[in-house]
């Protein structure tokens, strides 16, 4: 389908939606995280025609045939490989990739990983909901070990998955996580997300309503998650608690949570979040904190910039092009070892 | 002394080289073939290499090998039997005794011929003091000791490892007498190939002059071979491999279509050379991307063909079979794509470094669903840019992947190879679409040949989403209908076999209004099939050549080209894949078959055999 209004006026979510019906199930996490995406576009300076969403198979990979952009609904797993060749054949476009747990971390493992460690520069939104949807409730790579699902009914026996560690393991430089129903959290992510240059992971916990409801509710809900999550902003001191009286400190090789105002501790002594910092040991220690003994954290862990993928191709391009005494196709089938028979 | 011995004419010869796969046989191999191209010779090499890359020194296993076949006249294969055999050890000699003709000369390095290679090398008995060796010229020259001693004279502080590397110029020197040439053609290739170690070009030149004194004062050989020059041939060659010419097919296409090129691909035997020779052509502007696997291969090509690119992949049998997934979902979305597969001996790992035409129902049949596509194999070393660029001509013309088959044999066979121009080939028209067109959708169809427009990201006002679920009919929404999928189905179908309108008539080489018996043949073959057909037409037989470049879809006169004939084989390095094919649409007529599965070409002799047996049943 296509699109042919073409103001060239301001961009505003307007220009982003779809006339279509969205077919996800009433409640899915996923609209937020739509609606969310739609505000964030027109903020990025970008004309709508550059914009490109990429998605593999599953309920969230759906997403490319909701938003008004160019897009792909790929295959299973390989959304990142194909939005890989798309930005590094056009580092003009703004390229999304849009996947799930068990797009991302299971089939698309592989893809997701050298997707990272090449830094190309797109915008990898993970809607994790812990299991697979669309093939009606299967344990996802990110299922909690333990638990009972279709295929797993005397519960999993594999460990799950983070999506950050994974990041941080394949020597990301951006990572994220956001909660769904936090839509002004989301749309602060995707903005820093979209502004960086290189991969960008934002892992979003998302609730599947059908099949998973309320999986993250022990760390989100309402009454707990002030006790239960810590926002992370950079430069400032990572603290959290109703009562903005707890915070981490770094003691020995980890973590540790302090109440401020206890044993000596004051806010002076709370770390301070350096998302910018190239080494990633107080990131991933942050990206793999989890409840009961630590807050999770949300928001921007990692944000580091680097060279892209597609920036050194062009550079090279550019190098050979200037320094190469073959200008054209006739020069290259001319050069050599050419007989000349006579 | 002098040598006073006669020189024979030779309409052509075939020389195999063959040692330890670190002995340099491949660049002895070159350095022959292209002193033999300067020469006016027409020529085709083939390379015989183990899958090992060291595999212990002396065994069969690390035998490298290196066949050239020069002529006079028109020279299509490399050959099928040795005229001259260069053995460096015992197991070279045993790998390759089968592969010579009765009375071939064979060189071999008498240093390396003692009991302790004969061990290595698996012979029970001294194979120089038994029968095994009648009849042939044998010429036991001491190249080890005369090449080290040659160094050691330089006085150039280089160690007997350092020179016995030079051996393989002793052997050149050796040829370069035995055929009669001037030694300033091989001095020419040291010093180009060793330009930055001045040391190695002067102790390469010095064995290689030893090695011709040799030949010329110790009379080992009793007779010297001349191949004239070819007559008729002008111009400016190139001695060009398949896969170098795939690659530069792909460029010429991109340059042609006003398109820049990606290839998306993992390495894999025998296809990596594309990758790699593409890699290296960034002044071009062609994007190469090394995947992480076969899969990223194609599905980062799929990412940059909707981005406006010419997308390719490359890769071999295994390989295709995980591409198969993203080759549907190039079908499904019509975007243009050229997946080349040099088709190697299989099934899985198979044999790697071996030739095999067995990928072909893959190529046709292997993937889900409906799921058409165009399939045409190369001939030829040369002509792989002529059907790599074919290939990329009309997957961007009708908007689908285009597989194109090369194989094992040709892709690392070289030949000489006219250089075209660029001018001279054809245009290549790309189905785009202008920024705001109102009438444009996504599954629209060109009336005629049935394919989609492309509209590229980026582009004003055509956004638009495509992708795996079926699409309606025109306006490309998500689509579960029965009858539309239906529909679409037969499209994508009818737009592959329409492809037929645009593609040459199957030629016939011989009697074009048909005989006694039609020889028919795929792809790579073409050399040995040739050879044979005009071999036997020479001698008088009735019997003529259909060599298919266009499998999917078959040219438009194929039923009419086989039903001129009385009789008709099927001739494949596979257990009959074309002949199913065949037989699946033109079921009407009968066929024999000739298939081979050895990992090796067809030869020449052992087809002229089967042709005539054919022949003279009744």
């Amino acid at each position: 389908m296509t699109d042919n209004n073409n103001s060239t006026q301001e961009l505003t979510k307007k220009d982003f939606t779809v006339d279509s019906t969205i077919k996800w199930c009433a409640g899915c996490g996923a609209f937020s995280i739509l609606s969310s995406v739609q505000n964030t576009l027109p903020k990025l300076g970008v004309k709508k025609d550059d914009f490109v969403f990429v998605s593999g198979i599953g309920c969230s990979s759906r997403f490319p045939y909701y938003i008004k952009t160019y897009g792909i609904h790929s295959l299973h797993g390989r959304a990142t490989a194909i939005a890989s060749g798309l930005k590094s054949a056009r580092p003009d476009l703004n390229v999304w990739v849009i996947t799930g747990d068990g797009d991302s971390m299971a089939i698309g493992g592989n893809h997701f990983i050298h997707l990272i460690r090449r830094n190309i520069d797109l915008n990898v939104i993970i809607f994790n909901n812990k299991i697979y949807g669309l093939t009606k409730g299967q344990y996802s790579p990110t299922t909690p070990m333990g638990s009972k699902t279709k295929t797993s009914p005397f519960g999993t026996i594999e460990r799950p998955f983070m999506p950050g560690e994974l990041t941080l393991g394949a020597q990301g430089n951006f990572f994220a996580r956001v909660i769904d129903k936090e839509p002004r959290g989301m749309e602060d992510v995707f903005l820093q997300a979209a502004l960086h240059k290189g991969t960008s992971i934002i892992e979003v916990f998302q609730n599947c309503v059908i099949f998973n409801n309320a999986i993250h509710e022990q760390i989100t809900g309402k009454d707990v998650r002030d006790d239960r999550i810590i926002y992370v902003e950079h430069n400032k001191p990572l603290i959290f608690g109703k009562e903005r009286d707890k915070g981490l400190i770094l003691k020995g090789q980890d973590l540790e949570v302090v109440k401020i105002g206890e044993n000596g501790i004051s806010e002076s002594d709370i770390l301070v979040h350096d998302a910018n910092n190239p080494n990633p040991n107080v990131h991933y220690m942050l990206a793999r904190m989890t409840y009961p003994t630590h807050p999770v954290a949300v928001g921007v862990i990692r944000s580091v910039e680097d060279n892209t993928y597609e920036g050194l191709l062009e550079e090279q391009i550019e190098h050979a092009k200037a320094n190469s005494k073959i200008k054209n196709v006739d020069d290259l089938l001319n050069s050599g070892n050419v007989f000349n028979i006579e | 002394m002098s040598n006073k011995n006669s020189i024979i004419e030779l309409e052509q010869v075939v020389v195999k080289f063959a040692g330890d796969s670190g002995d340099g046989m491949q660049l002895t191999g070159m350095q022959f073939s292209d002193a033999s191209a300067s020469l006016g010779n027409d020529l085709s090499t083939f390379p015989d290499y183990p899958s090992e890359i060291r595999a212990p020194q002396g065994t069969i296993a690390g035998v490298s090998g290196f066949q050239v076949h020069i002529g006079h006249k028109e020279v299509q294969t490399p050959g099928d039997l040795a005229d001259v055999l260069v053995a460096l050890n015992p197991a070279a000699l045993k790998a390759n005794m089968k592969w010579v003709k009765p009375s071939a000369t064979i060189i071999i390095d008498i240093d390396n011929f003692d009991n302790k290679h004969y061990k290595k090398a698996g012979f029970i008995e001294d194979p120089l003091h038994d029968s095994s060796l009648k009849g042939f010229n044998l010429v036991k020259a001491p190249i080890t000791s005369l090449s080290r001693a040659t160094v050691r004279e330089l006085n150039i502080g280089l160690d007997n490892k350092t020179a016995d590397k030079t051996r393989n110029q002793f052997v050149m020197g050796l040829l370069f007498w035995l055929f009669d040439r001037d030694m300033t053609m091989g001095e020419h290739f040291l010093q180009e190939k060793f330009a930055k170690k001045p040391e190695l070009v002067k102790a390469n030149i010095a064995v290689l002059r030893a090695g011709f004194n040799y030949a010329e004062t110790v009379e080992a050989m009793t007779n010297q071979f001349h191949v004239n020059p070819q007559k008729g041939r002008k111009g400016k060659f190139k001695k060009i491999s398949g896969n170098i010419a795939a690659s530069w097919g792909l460029v010429a296409a991109a340059e042609k279509a006003g398109l820049k090129l990606f290839l998306g691909s993992y390495p894999i035997t025998p296809a990596s050379e594309i990758l790699q020779e593409l890699s290296g052509l960034r002044n071009l502007e062609v994007k190469t991307f090394q995947a992480e696997d076969e899969i990223a291969g194609i599905c980062t090509a799929i990412g940059a063909s909707f981005g406006g690119y010419l997308a390719a992949t490359s890769t071999s049998g295994p390989g295709l079979a995980l591409k198969t997934e993203a080759a549907g979902l190039a079908v499904i979305t019509e975007l243009p794509l050229v997946i080349v597969n040099v088709q190697r001996g299989g099934p899985s790992t198979g044999l790697p470094t071996k030739t095999e035409q067995s990928d072909l129902l893959q190529a046709i049949h292997g993937r889900s669903g409906e799921s058409p596509c165009i399939v045409i194999a190369a001939s030829s070393p040369g002509n792989c840019f002529e059907y790599a660029f074919e290939a990329a001509k009309l997957s961007v013309e009708h908007m689908t992947p285009v597989i194109l088959l090369s194989d094992g044999y040709l892709a690392n066979g070289t030949e000489l190879w006219p250089i075209p121009q660029m001018k001279d080939l054809p245009e290549i028209k790309t189905p785009r679409v202008k920024d705001n067109d109102p009438n444009y959708q996504p599954y629209k169809r060109d009336p005629e040949k049935l394919s989609r427009f492309w509209a590229l990201p980026g582009q004003e006002g055509l956004r638009h989403r495509i992708g795996g679920l079926e699409k309606s009919d025109v306006y490309g929404e998500v689509s579960h209908d029965p009858f539309n999928h239906q529909l679409m189905c037969q499209y994508r179908a009818e737009k592959v076999n329409r492809v037929a309108d645009y593609i040459p008539k199957q030629d016939i080489y011989g009697s074009k209004d048909g005989g006694e018996l039609l020889v028919i043949g795929w792809g790579g073959t073409y050399g040995a099939l040739y050879s044979a057909v005009k071999e036997m037409r020479e001698e008088g037989y009735d019997i003529s050549l259909a060599q298919f470049n266009y499998i999917m879809p078959l040219p438009k006169n194929t039923d009419e080209v086989l039903g001129k004939f009385k009789k008709r084989i099927i001739c494949e390095l596979n257990l009959g894949q074309f002949a199913d094919y065949l037989r699946s649409i033109y079921p009407q007529y009968k066929y024999s078959q000739f298939n081979k599965v050895q990992g090796l070409p067809f030869f020449i002799s052992e087809l002229k055999k089967r042709f005539k047996t054919l022949l003279e049943e009744e």
